[in-house]
């Protein structure tokens, strides 16, 4: 699946956007995995609750399933207007 | 419905007009605009960031939801992502109705959903250095009204 970052997640990891190969059931499993890989992704992902979490694009919660996900994709919270 | 997400500026004064003009049926008409606030210190420039996929499909389902909740004879948003200067027009809303509540509140519910739910970040340069702009607990109490009525 395609994995997303955004604004400031983007910047600490360092890459907009990358292909992950996972078997992870939930997007708080896909986040485990990340985290395990590399100091940069462990640093983006150390507060959850600063971050948000899209699949194929809708607005999810980390308990959600990957089942079928195309596109993931993490940022802080949002600040439009 | 018209929904704009664009990079270059846009007219307020022609948004407004074409909007507004050949309603017979709507009494109402409210606008929204939002614009970038300069900083202490001066703001050198404010660079938007926004997720191609997701964000007009997002507006989309904000104005989708607008329309069911009020009774409205039309929806517009346009809002600007890249580098923008203090001063400069980010986005604007604008709702039509028969009455001016229903386009009044839509047009506030349409604010505080793109606020906090519509993939945007702004990132902020100053004298002082550049940071991203950390979303307000304010505005997402600000969506508590529209979720649980008093």
């Amino acid at each position: 699946m395609d994995v997303l970052y955004f604004a400031w997640v983007r910047e600490r990891i360092g890459i907009p956007k990358e292909k992950v190969t996972t078997e992870a059931a939930t997007v708080a499993e896909l986040v485990a995995e990340l985290k395990a890989r590399e100091d940069r992704y462990e640093a983006a992902f150390s507060d959850l609750s600063a971050l948000r979490v899209a699949v194929d694009q809708e607005l999810t919660d980390f308990d959600a399933p990957l089942a079928g996900a195309r596109e993931v994709a993490f940022f802080p919270p949002m600040t439009g207007g | 419905m018209r929904i704009s997400v664009q990079e270059a500026p846009f007219d307020l004064g022609k948004e407004t007009q074409a909007f507004a003009e050949g309603r017979k049926d709507m009494g109402a008409i409210v606008t929204f605009t939002g614009v970038v606030r300069d900083v202490e210190g001066g703001l050198a420039q404010m660079e938007i960031e926004h997720y191609p996929g997701m964000t007009q499909k997002a507006l989309e389902a904000i104005a989708s939801e607008a329309t069911e909740r009020w009774s409205l004879g039309d929806v517009l948003v346009i809002h600007r992502y890249g580098r923008l200067q203090a001063g400069e027009m980010i986005m604007m809303v604008a709702t039509a109705s028969r009455h001016r509540k229903d386009a009044f509140e839509a047009a506030e519910f349409l604010m505080d959903y793109l606020k906090s739910r519509a993939p945007f970040w702004k990132k902020e340069t100053t004298g002082a250095g550049t940071g991203w702009v950390a979303a307000r607990d304010e505005d997402e109490d600000a969506l508590d009204r529209w979720t649980n009525p008093a």
